[in-house]
């Protein structure tokens, strides 16, 4: 079973690899407002059950891939 | 009679490289060092003080520390600290006792993006700690920091709780990382943890500039040595 989990800046958090990436792209003469940085984790698991799989990413998220003081995390288990 | 020197655990992570440096600091400074390697599942005996030294453990993949917590010797250095031991983190080893839980907030990359490596002033806040005895309440000293993820962060409720306990016990008198409230060096709430991101075992001998560093690092080593003498 494939999932994905995107973590990203909470809304807040100064992101400074965002503002170089968005004053980068407007050097490049894009019309960019604001842009942040995060991080996309493609696993592939053993699971079979996509509840217990939800529920194991959710732990993972907590133990390893997402520090909740700064990031928050969206999991998605691919159907 | 010479004083009783001390053994203090230097942590060896796959990919530190201060570790040597830091023992040949806490040497010169009247302590026995003692390597230890990060796949060990036991501090060796008698240990009076644990360090965590610089470096890049595991190639900071994912988050600086964020692997490193997860060492063998992480669970013994955590009973240790339970146990009310002195454990010091300097850098990356700030980094590790973060990610670890065992010292408050994070450290994020460097406001500027840019890593920041000369000597930058800093203020004592707490002179009454194991690891700042020998320095006064106010008093600046001068140590260097090399580091690109320094930028300490705590969210409001967590910098508050800091401010009024009187975790921090070293601030930056200028800035150098946008970390908040200029936190360079935090302590736990029982006062045994501390980590720091400025590097004072690369100031210990007046041939590499300042030798405030051994302040911080004699401190630590006076302590461990008390406790040796009239263990808890």
């Amino acid at each position: 079973m494939k999932a994905t989990v995107l973590v990203r800046p909470k809304p807040g958090i100064l992101d400074p690899q965002g503002e170089a990436v968005e004053s980068s792209l407007r050097h490049l003469g894009f019309a960019v407002e604001t842009a942040r940085v995060g991080r996309l984790v493609e696993l592939e698991l053993e699971a079979e059950d996509p509840e217990r799989a939800r529920d194991e990413l959710e732990r993972m998220c907590e133990q390893l891939l997402a520090n909740p003081l700064i990031e928050s995390y969206e999991i998605t288990v691919a159907p | 009679m010479s004083e009783p020197r001390p053994k203090i655990a230097v942590v060896v992570f796959p990919g530190s490289n201060d570790d040597r440096d830091a023992a040949l600091a806490f040497q010169a400074l009247g302590a026995e060092p003692a390597l230890v390697w990060h796949g060990d599942l036991e501090l060796p005996p008698d240990v009076a003080a644990v360090v965590l030294p610089g470096g890049f453990s595991y190639g900071d993949y994912l988050r600086c520390g964020a692997i490193a917590r997860f060492a063998p010797v992480m669970d013994a250095i955590a009973r240790f600290a339970a146990a009310g031991g002195l454990v010091l983190g300097i850098c990356n080893g700030f980094q590790v006792l973060c990610e670890a839980g065992l010292l408050p907030g994070t450290l994020r990359p460097n406001a500027s993006l840019a890593f920041a490596c000369r000597d930058v002033p800093l203020v004592v806040e707490r002179a009454d700690t194991p690891f700042t005895a020998r320095c006064e309440a106010g008093q600046r000293l001068t140590i260097p920091i090399k580091h690109g993820e320094g930028c300490y962060f705590a969210d409001d409720v967590l910098l508050a709780e800091l401010e009024a306990k009187g975790q921090i016990a070293l601030r930056y008198e200028e800035n150098p990382n946008g970390s908040v409230a200029a936190v360079a060096g935090v302590l736990n709430a029982e006062g045994n943890v501390f980590g720091l991101m400025p590097h004072p075992e690369h100031a210990v001998d007046p041939l590499l500039g300042s030798t405030d560093g051994a302040l911080v690092l004699g401190s630590l080593v006076e302590a461990a040595r008390m406790r040796v003498a009239a263990p808890a």
